[in-house]
């Protein structure tokens, strides 16, 4: 069975987010899970994400990147590891690490698991827990990530940053030395989910930012082939958007814990979007032609000023979601980029919501 | 870890990192945390050369593939050390 490459001219996605649960014991202020989150009862079971692997490696794609909510929650994981391996993917887990220990790291490593991306708070505990609303996570987190590199395997620190973090982006850096961490992942809170419920508790001011960017760029030579930086400077205070997901569906799926495959994670929250579900309909069936890839893929979709913008096939006009949760249609050009009208909103939001103040956060509500 | 790499190194796959054929593009490739690096056919060659097991030096690893090619040994060894700290830069490769 084959739907893309030359009969379609679409070509085969890189890389599949399988978000094995909405559940985590944890409750980030910053989550970027949906509102409205998946209970157990309706998660996949471990017979069809086996097969939704097995269509994933058909398909062409190249990683798996098992995640949630805390794929760890799950006690089919390491059976689901053996079998992405087994189809030829690159097994990364996506995890908060607190669930997780030397012995089942082990099982993992030995099921094929390639990659560990641990995220973390801060690198203050007492305050990585304001954020977490997890007690003692933070030496567990340590611990975990001590026993991932022990394991031999690769790992990534997530350096989640939001204004009361933002000037600490130095110790996070020397913290990934110090764990010998291949690398490092410096995330500035993207507002989806529940973190835009707390945009005003989280967002840094435009001299954080810059400061921030200034410590990074300082330490890039000295870390050159000793720890891998990724970083991207935050939307709201950029002048291009990025191109989100590397372009609606282009390069990335994501089937949710109930087995609806979007295009990206916060695709939910557009309206009149339709998804099709892995129990219902072949992987490459959905890629090709669901009406949920379809609309906003390529550039037919696309509203001025980006319609006729030659930079059209390179940012893909920027985020759907963010253009629907700033202007009100994710129709729109993402206002991120300068180029349109509602552009002048972001400052204006920056204005209200940047900021260093201690607002109360809403934590993520939380079932395990 | 410091220093320009020469010729009495080792190098070896990171952590995380693996080689990988691709059925699906026709190609080979280096896999590691989020990242793909697509082989040539040379580059493929070093890679397999450098990283051989028993380990080699890297000095070994360009006398192999001299052979292999049958190209001059002072002709290849500069492009071969160029790829291979590429590779260390990119953190596909350790030292
Ligand atoms: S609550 Fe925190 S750890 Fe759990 S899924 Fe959300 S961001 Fe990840
Ligand atoms: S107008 Fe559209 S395509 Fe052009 S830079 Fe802005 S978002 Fe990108």
């Amino acid at each position: 069975m084959t739907f893309c490459g030359a009969t379609t001219g679409i070509e085969p996605p890189l890389a599949l987010l399988a978000e094995l649960t909405h559940r985590c014991p944890l409750r980030c202020a910053y989550c970027s899970n949906p509102l409205a989150l998946d209970p157990a009862s309706r998660e996949l079971d471990t017979a069809v994400w086996r097969r939704v692997l097995d269509e994933a490696a058909d398909l062409g794609i190249i990683q798996v990147h098992f995640s949630g909510g805390e794929p760890t929650a799950r006690k089919d994981l390491e059976a689901l590891v053996a079998h992405a391996t087994g189809a030829g993917l690159y097994a990364n887990l996506i995890t908060s690490a607190v669930l997780l220990d030397r012995a089942r790291l082990e099982r993992l490593r030995d099921a094929g698991l390639q990659h560990v991306q641990i995220g973390f708070q801060d690198t203050v505990p007492a305050k990585a827990e304001i954020i977490s609303g997890f007690p003692g996570g933070q030496p567990k987190k340590l611990e975990v990530a001590r026993a991932v590199t022990d394991a031999g395997m690769a790992l990534t620190v997530n350096a989640i940053v939001q204004r009361h973090n933002i000037d600490r982006v130095d110790d996070f850096i020397d913290m990934a030395l110090e764990l010998k961490a291949g690398r490092i992942e410096i995330a500035n809170v993207q507002y989806y989910g529940w973190a835009l419920k707390n945009r005003a508790a989280l967002m840094p001011t435009h001299e954080q930012l810059i400061r921030m960017d200034e410590r990074v760029r300082a330490r890039l030579p000295e870390l050159t082939g000793r720890l891998v930086v990724d970083y991207v400077v935050p939307d709201y205070y950029a002048k291009r958007p990025k191109a989100c997901m590397g372009g609606w569906g282009r390069k990335f799926l994501n089937v949710t814990p109930s087995g609806s495959v979007l295009p990206c994670h916060a695709a939910e929250t557009i309206p009149g979007m339709t998804f099709d579900r892995v129990t219902e309909r072949p992987l490459a069936d959905i890629w090709a032609n669901s009406a949920a890839f379809q609309r906003y893929r390529g550039t037919d979709w696309m509203p001025q000023p980006c319609r006729s913008c030659d930079q059209r096939e390179i940012d893909w006009g920027g985020c759907r979601c963010q253009a629907l949760a700033l202007t009100g249609s994710a129709d729109n050009t993402d206002p991120v980029c300068e180029l349109s009208e509602h552009h002048g909103l972001l400052a204006g939001i920056t204005a209200t919501d940047g900021g260093t103040a201690e607002v109360p956060l809403t934590y993520r509500s939380f079932s395990l | 870890m410091t220093g320009a790499l020469g010729e009495e190194d080792r190098v070896r796959l990171a952590p995380g990192v693996m080689l990988r054929q691709d059925r699906v593009r026709n190609h080979w490739q280096l896999l590691g945390p989020e990242r793909v690096l697509i082989l040539d056919e040379v580059a493929l060659e070093v890679v397999r050369a450098a990283t051989a097991q028993p380990p080699v030096t890297v000095g070994a690893a360009i006398g192999a593939l001299a052979t292999q090619f049958d190209a001059p040994r002072d002709e290849i060894a500069a492009d071969v050390l160029e790829v291979l700290a590429d590779m260390i830069a990119k953190g596909f490769l350790t030292r």
